[in-house]
């Protein structure tokens, strides 16, 4: 049973394209040397993104780690920014001071793009705190990594968000791999969403590369959240098709363990859905593909355009009135 | 003028910045019920409420982020550490993230927020309880490293540090925070990055911070009676430092000892001396000195923690160095 409509769930798909073709297209960037650094892809987990998004309000927070492009984009900061910023250019959401790890709007309350695993968790801890203290009812949703469950900050903030009832939705994006160890070999328990026992907080799971599940799963959990602000640690089951940056070729799993998500994929289902019941067809979706990538390809071009980083840049904002 | 203790300064300096901006509240171990380790926030609870004063579990890198976060969303933390040798448990949220902020995001997050505590050697600590922090904490961009030494230093410092829209490192000692001095009835603020002349003179230049300050004091007093002349500064802000304050006062005396308490290599002690050297090259009679902790870690004993400090008779003897004498 889907009991969200036909109209929103297209609307979704058609975002998850576009994120699909833009990281590909900033993949295919990156094999050009059109720049460098650290890049890490967040294809085949553009499901969470997407549904935990939808049920967002613009005056809600969200923080995360390094694998944010979409994240970013899905908070409200410009594509052809992101993409500026990947090229090191002026135009680029933080001026090129950032590159991939690190987008930021204050506006749209996207707080990072952090690069330290883990870092982020005690801060989505004060902006909990400072929600509460505010008196609103806004959330912020802090993204990490399976990975990051084992850092001693994310268990330090789970106990202050649990402690003082702070309104933050830690979602831990399970893509199965920590770089390349096996999250598996380096944790005690199967179910990371276990970790929240040990504060008594509230968690569950989710089948992350499935939109609906993931959308209405956490359409349930955030007013909740706003009605009695408490924290939550939501587990998405997803996966990384690509290696965990795009220098890494991901020879520690199997090409047999690839497909089997990828036979899953989030776009693809949607899509096959979609048809089955009557509210899309193949030419429509081929359609939206199209605009998918031309919107991607518009995105690169006008990162093309935009002029170097000035180099005054390096200089400014190492403290707040070096603005 | 009233005769007030270093730990009321401390206090005055957050109430009233509390009373000023809804915004500035305090978190950290045992500051709410306990009334503070050192009894620095005494009072606050009950004047505050528990909104704004809050006892944190012990988990420096956990409430220094989240002091970060909050800063992000709009308030303006002061966050105690019980001691810098615990606050280096912070030092991924310190140096990783509430530095870098502002840079990372090009303007757009600015970090206003205090880390405020004791650092360096008390009496009879040990390793883990004794050390000081300034050279690491001044190594880094983004950050400001204030260290007073006086009650009325220390609350005028305070209380800009509170208003200032960067992250700032505020540096306080245990065995301070009974000393006594004058601070005005009337409200004052003191400007990050401006140093002190503590006593005038015209022989050599003494430079100190925190308690190493009095220190020098004490040793510019046995240097009067030799007939050496002293003169002492407080930079009072190490980062940024008020460098024009200390190149005046060398270019005057042609002397100069630096008194810091903690290791000598890539030292604070050591930035001013390369600092004095290429400054004031021509006007130097002597290599600049400095009197640090031996490059040890600190023994317990009470005789063998005075034997690796800085000293009186140790900067009497830096002073004779450079004099020759």
């Amino acid at each position: 049973m889907v009991a969200t409509a036909p109209a929103l769930l297209k609307e979704m798909y058609r975002e998850m394209l576009f994120y699909r073709r833009f990281e590909e297209r900033v993949n295919q960037a990156y094999q050009k040397g059109k720049f460098a650094g650290f890049c890490h892809l967040h294809i085949g987990q553009e499901a969470v993104c997407v549904g935990v998004q939808q049920n967002l309000r613009p005056t809600d927070y969200v923080i995360s780690g390094y694998r944010s492009h979409t994240q970013a984009i899905a908070k409200g900061i410009e594509a052809k920014t992101v993409i500026a910023e990947l090229f090191g250019k002026d135009g680029g959401n933080i001026r090129g001071k950032g590159g991939s790890m690190h987008m930021f709007s204050k506006e749209k309350r996207f707080l990072g793009g952090h690069g330290i695993v883990g870092g982020q968790c005690p801060i989505a801890a004060g902006v909990g705190f400072a929600i509460r203290y505010q008196k609103t009812d806004d959330v912020i949703v802090c993204y990490l990594g399976d990975a990051a469950t084992n850092q001693g900050q994310f268990f330090e903030a789970m106990n202050m968000a649990a402690t003082w009832a702070l309104p933050v939705l830690y979602i831990i994006e399970n893509n199965r791999y920590g770089m390349g160890t096996d999250i598996r070999r380096t944790t005690s328990i199967d179910r990371l969403s276990k970790r929240a026992l040990a504060f008594d907080m509230d968690h569950s799971e989710v089948d992350g590369m499935d939109l609906v599940k993931v959308y209405e799963h956490v359409g349930k959990i955030i007013p909740e959240m706003r009605k009695k602000p408490r924290p939550y640690l939501l587990e998405a089951m997803t996966y990384r098709y690509r290696g965990h940056s795009v220098s890494d070729p991901a020879t520690y799993r199997t090409k047999e363990e690839v497909k089997s998500y990828q036979d899953r994929d989030p776009i693809t289902t949607l899509g096959e859905w979609l048809k089955a019941n009557g509210h899309s067809t193949d030419e429509e979706l081929k359609s939206f593909d199209k605009d998918a990538r031309a919107k991607a390809q518009a995105c690169e071009d006008w990162a093309d355009e935009s002029p170097p980083a000035l180099l005054e840049m390096a200089w400014k904002h190492v403290y707040a009135e070096d603005n | 003028m009233a005769m007030i203790q270093m730990r009321e300064a401390l206090g005055q300096a957050m109430i009233e910045e509390m009373e000023r901006d809804a915004n500035v509240f305090l978190m950290g171990e045992e500051v709410a019920q306990y009334d503070g380790a050192y009894k620095v926030s005494k009072g606050m609870l009950a004047k505050f409420g528990p909104k704004r004063v809050w006892d944190s579990p012990i988990s420096e890198g956990g409430f220094a982020g989240l002091g970060v976060g909050a800063a992000m969303a709009g308030l303006r933390p002061i966050i105690e550490m019980m001691t810098w040798n615990f606050g280096i448990q912070a030092f991924d949220q310190i140096v990783n993230h509430a530095a870098k902020m502002c840079y990372m995001s090009a303007g757009q997050f600015k970090i206003p927020i205090v880390f405020r505590g004791p650092n360096g050697a008390a009496h009879m600590l040990g390793a883990q309880h004794s050390q000081a922090y300034e050279a690491m904490l001044t190594n880094v961009p983004g950050l400001k490293v204030i260290s007073p030494s006086t009650p009325y230093d220390a609350k005028g410092l305070l209380k800009s540090a509170i208003r200032d829209d960067n992250p700032i490192i505020f540096l306080e000692s245990e065995i301070m925070y009974a000393l006594k001095g004058e601070v005005p009835d009337e409200e004052y603020l003191i400007p990050i990055g401006k140093g002190d002349v503590k006593r005038a003179g015209k022989d050599v230049t003494l430079i100190a911070w925190n308690k190493m300050l009095h220190l020098c004091m004490e040793a510019a007093e046995k240097l009067a009676e030799m007939g050496i002349d002293a003169e002492v500064i407080d930079p009072r802000t190490l980062q940024p430092l008020d460098e024009e304050l200390i190149f005046e006062s060398v270019r005057k005396t042609h002397r100069c000892v630096v008194v810091d308490e903690s290791w000598s290599f890539a030292s604070v002690a050591a930035q001013i001396a390369d600092r004095v050297t290429r400054s004031c090259f021509d006007e130097l009679d002597a290599p600049v000195e400095r009197v640090h902790c031996d490059f040890v870690l600190m023994p317990y004993a009470e005789h063998l923690e005075q034997a690796v400090m800085p000293s009186v008779d140790k900067v009497i003897q830096a002073v004779k160095d450079v004099m020759y004498l």
